[in-house]
């Protein structure tokens, strides 16, 4: 290989916390009306001064923990300046030169290999407002409005070392955080609501004439595909920069939705200078050993630890333990499954194809499936009382109205006819009615059985269970 | 006489209206000394019940007042009113004192003179062209010229206490994390702390009850309840104080201010108090220092002031150029001066060798401070070299910045000092420093109200005030 690509991530959190970093507006903010969820604290009003919000510093612990994170018993803020109107203070309240939690990991599956991500830093930092241009572009705007209400929102930061070696890499290290702040319930992870903001740093080494590109920092990718797609934009673009022997820029790029290419948004020239300082509203966080432990003892199962457990527990497949367990919730809902149906390969089975498509296809506020759908599903196609293609045909209507599928398969009469008797009945007269197919039969092309199957399935509807047809047919054909 | 009632006069006579006495005196001399930015007709002014009902009382113009215009004396600010009250305001009204005016001060705190506000010059009652300091050089006047009857000043390396020696009045800078700072419009905030002003020792002690105390909203609080008044009259016999040496190698050291000095010496000696000369050997660096971190927490304080949310905006093509043309126009040139000083101390390339380097400094003197307060129950020194100057004969920024000597390193520190006054230099009030250990503020103001009973220059223990004619 003559390349070898090298990514980095800077990932912003929005934290769930009931209010914002360091004054006591609502920090679910996401869709209020402008400048409601506002106070002179978060608008920076003169005079108005940060207080802590001590939620919001247990779930940064929380999830520095579940990152493996060394948790700092003191941390500090500070302040980065620069301006911005949709940063009121002209400063950001952040964490720079003694951040929460540093040196930590994250085990990502990439094709059924584990890869440790080492994670640098995280630090928690507050959210700036929002601009609206009026018109369509910043350029052309002649006027801009600001709505303050994400200002202040908490934020964590989370800092990768580069150790990532693909696109994909960095979208599934990218989902596997969305996961686990699912599971500290912490964050909503909406990549799309910009919950979960990621930023990139990638460049490309030139293996063979030992040689590596300038860092291009990526920026705009709102959801996992877009990191993918991004990155691997970018990629390309090094490497075919790298074999024609031009310099890669230093510099911002942003990913362009319209386009599907990144595009420049600034040069390395133009980088500012932040002018750090400490925080002097703020004493510094001193988080007690006992807090931190507290903490810990308080995460729930993570999505590593369950995977582990539905492996030895239930003797699932890694691939299907992972898939599980990617979202608690499924997660659950399998345990319970297996609890009614004490078959855990076939409910994860279940699970893991037509019920995750179906939650894909089929978006809904208030899912309707219970465990008791999916365990009488298996039990019924177990008993062979209706076939596994018909299990597979009633299940969106089954997940999408709530009925259980016993009703359905009644009310559509698509149970299935296992008695050898009718079977052997409708089979013979079949047999009359084609006997030169049955001469072919007993000279030796016995694989004209199938045309007798598909006549009987015509016959029934596709209810007749194919087993006892199969058996019905060759007893009748070679007696 | 209104104009010397101070607050414990006012709860001892017959209940008259005193915030009429109060309009009526601001009336009479304001034209004049240029108090005020703002002053409130009768209707208002809020008067809740309370143990010091309808009390008057002035707060510098950079403390916010809900519905009433705070400036800061910048135009930046110059229609800005704040949607809700500071901390300390919350209280004085809560106790019954009714606010009468904000008054004037230099730009954002930032001078010694009240020349620079960007609005007006007020004027020393003692002696009319002459400054009456700063910044809080409104509030310093409103006291001294009795029309108010206390007021709140903010003091980040001087600013209550040299105009309160100006002045000739009492002027108190709390244990930085003592009172809440929530709702003072930051300047330096890890330097920055409201003081009472007054006429007497016993009223700061008074206002210092009140205002005191952890504040939720401002988390640089402290949780400590204090008493300030029980133990005010105990005297100092057996107190042991510290006399810097560097006070008397300051060659720019009045001679008067300096006789007035060694008289309180004499004077804290006759008392029972033990004097001894010590080296401080960083106090040296305190003006360098504190004048590297002010602007550097300024630059970032003031950021604030943009155009977009409130205040001053002159609108301009671009976004860059309306920030631009609208700083540059809102604020003056002391602030700009500093704001300047500031970014560039915190520029990646500087901050090692200027902020950083300050903050250590800082910390080795805060260091000394508490070795000398192992030993001594307070440090007295001077609170200004020099009497009020003539308005206008002060114009290099480093002279000026000097005026600071003696006063900065408490702000560094984050101790309590107080400035009480102790007779006159050239016809003018000279104030004497008394410095005290970390939260030992009621000591501080024991110690002053000492000198303050015993003074020679007062009678019966109270402070002469001047009497302003127009
Ligand atoms: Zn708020």
């Amino acid at each position: 290989m003559r390349f070898k690509t090298v990514i980095g991530l800077e990932i912003h959190v929005q934290l769930s916390t009931k209010t914002k970093a360091f004054c006591s507006c609502p920090a679910d903010v996401f869709e209020m009306p402008a400048n409601t969820a506002i106070c002179p604290v978060c608008t920076g009003q003169p005079g108005a001064l940060p207080v802590v919000n001590a939620e919001m510093v247990d779930y940064a612990i929380k999830l520095a923990l579940a990152l493996n994170c060394k948790v700092n018993e003191y941390s500090r803020f500070d302040r980065k300046n620069y301006f911005y109107p949709d940063l009121p203070k002209g400063y950001q309240i952040s964490q720079y030169f003694y951040p929460l939690a540093v040196e930590g990991y994250l085990d990502i599956d990439v094709d059924g290999t584990t890869k440790r991500v080492r994670i640098r830093r995280l630090h928690l930092e507050e959210d700036a407002g929002k601009l609206m241009h009026e018109g369509d572009s910043i350029t052309q705007a002649k006027y801009s409005l600001v709505d303050m209400n994400r200002c202040g929102v908490p934020l964590v930061e989370i800092v990768t070392e580069p150790d990532l070696s693909s696109p994909r890499e960095a979208r599934i290290f990218t989902e596997k955080l969305r996961s686990i702040l699912r599971y500290l319930k912490i964050s909503s992870g909406d990549m799309e609501k910009g919950a979960l903001r990621c930023d990139a740093n990638i460049s490309v080494v030139d293996v063979e004439k030992k040689v590596s590109s300038n860092r291009v920092e990526v920026k705009n990718m709102n959801s996992f595909k877009f990191i993918e797609k991004a990155l691997e934009y970018e990629e390309q673009r090094i490497k075919e920069a790298l074999v024609r022997g031009e310099n890669v820029e230093k510099e911002t790029r942003g990913w362009d939705l319209s386009t599907k290419t990144t595009v420049s948004m600034r040069g390395k020239e133009e980088e500012s200078d932040y002018r750090y300082f400490p925080e002097p509203d703020i004493p510094p966080v001193v988080v007690s050993r006992e807090r931190i432990e507290r903490l810990r003892f308080s995460l729930p199962e993570l999505p590593d630890q369950k995977k582990q457990r539905f492996v030895q527990d239930y003797g699932l497949p890694e691939y299907d333990a992972s898939v599980l367990t990617a979202d608690e919730w499924i997660a659950n809902f399998f345990e319970v499954c297996v609890e009614l149906t004490k078959k855990p390969k076939e409910t994860s089975n279940w699970i893991m194809t037509e019920m995750l498509r179906e939650m894909k296809e089929f978006e809904s506020e208030e899912l309707k499936i219970k465990p008791e759908h999916i365990a009488e599903l298996i039990r019924l196609v177990d008993r062979g009382e209706i076939s596994i293609k018909t299990a597979k045909e009633i299940f969106p209507e089954m997940f999408r109205t709530g009925k259980m599928p016993g009703r359905i398969v009644e009310e559509k009469g698509l149970k299935q006819l296992s008695d050898e008797h009718t079977i052997t009945e409708i089979a013979k007269k079949i047999l009359e009615q084609n006997p030169h197919v049955v001469d072919q039969y007993r000279s030796g092309k016995t694989n004209v059985i199938s045309f007798f199957v598909g006549q009987v399935m015509k016959q029934t509807r596709g209810t007749a269970n194919p087993k006892i047809v199969n058996e019905v047919l060759r007893r009748l054909l070679e007696r | 006489m209104f104009q010397k009632l101070t607050i414990e006069d006012c709860l001892e006579v017959e209940r008259r209206n005193l915030v009429k006495e109060s309009l009526s005196e601001i009336g009479r001399v304001d034209g004049v000394l240029k108090s005020f930015i703002t002053v409130l007709n009768e209707e208002q002014i809020e008067v809740n019940e309370g143990p010091f009902k309808a009390i008057p009382i002035a707060i510098k113009d950079n403390i916010v007042t809900k519905n009433i215009r705070t400036t800061c004396a910048s135009k930046i600010l110059e229609n800005y009113v704040p949607p809700y009250d500071a901390t300390v305001v919350r209280k004085l009204k809560k106790a019954g004192f009714a606010i009468v005016g904000k008054t004037n001060l230099d730009e954002f705190a930032m001078g010694s003179s009240t020349e620079r506000s960007a609005f007006f010059v007020t004027r020393n009652p003692w002696d009319l062209s002459r400054v009456p300091g700063g910044s809080s050089g409104g509030s310093a006047t409103a006291v001294a010229s009795g029309e108010v009857v206390a007021a709140l000043g903010s003091d980040t390396g001087g600013s209550v206490r040299q105009p309160a020696a100006f002045c000739g009045i009492v002027g108190f800078k709390p244990t930085y994390g003592l009172v809440s700072r929530y709702g003072l419009v930051a300047f330096a905030s890890s330097l920055d702390q409201i003081g009472p002003m007054t006429k007497s020792v016993r009223d700061a002690a008074i206002l210092m009850q009140i205002i005191h105390g952890k504040d939720e909203f401002d988390s640089t609080t402290v949780d400590v309840k204090m008493d300030f008044l029980s133990h005010i009259e105990q005297g100092i016999e057996g107190f042991r104080f510290a006399v810097p040496v560097e006070v008397y190698e300051y060659e720019g050291l009045d001679k008067e201010v300096a006789e007035r000095f060694e008289e309180c010496i004499k004077l804290v000696e006759k008392l029972g108090g033990k004097v001894e000369k010590v080296k401080i050997p960083t106090l040296k660096y305190a003006v360098a220092t504190y004048y590297v971190i002010a602007p550097a927490e300024a630059s970032s304080n003031l950021a604030r002031y943009d155009g977009v949310k409130y205040g001053l905006r002159i609108e301009k093509a671009g976004l860059k150029e309306t920030y631009s043309v609208t700083r540059t126009t809102g604020f003056g040139e002391e602030v700009r001066r500093r704001i300047m000083l500031g970014t560039f101390t915190l520029s990646a390339t500087y901050y090692e060798a200027y902020f950083n380097k300050a903050q250590k400094v800082r910390r080795l003197l805060a260091n000394d401070l508490n070795a000398v307060f192992d030993r001594f129950d307070a440090i007295l020194t001077p609170t200004s070299p020099i009497p009020a100057f003539k308005i206008g004969s002060i114009t290099d920024p480093l002279a000026y910045y000097l005026m600071d000597v003696f006063t900065t390193f408490a702000n560094l520190a984050g101790v309590p000092a107080l400035s009480v006054p102790f007779g006159f230099a050239q016809g003018l009030p000279v104030g004497i420093q008394v410095v005290g250990k970390r939260f030992e503020d009621p000591k501080v103001l024991r110690i002053g109200r000492s000198i303050e009973k015993f003074s020679p220059y007062n009678e019966n223990g109270r402070i002469p005030l001047p009497v302003v004619r127009t």
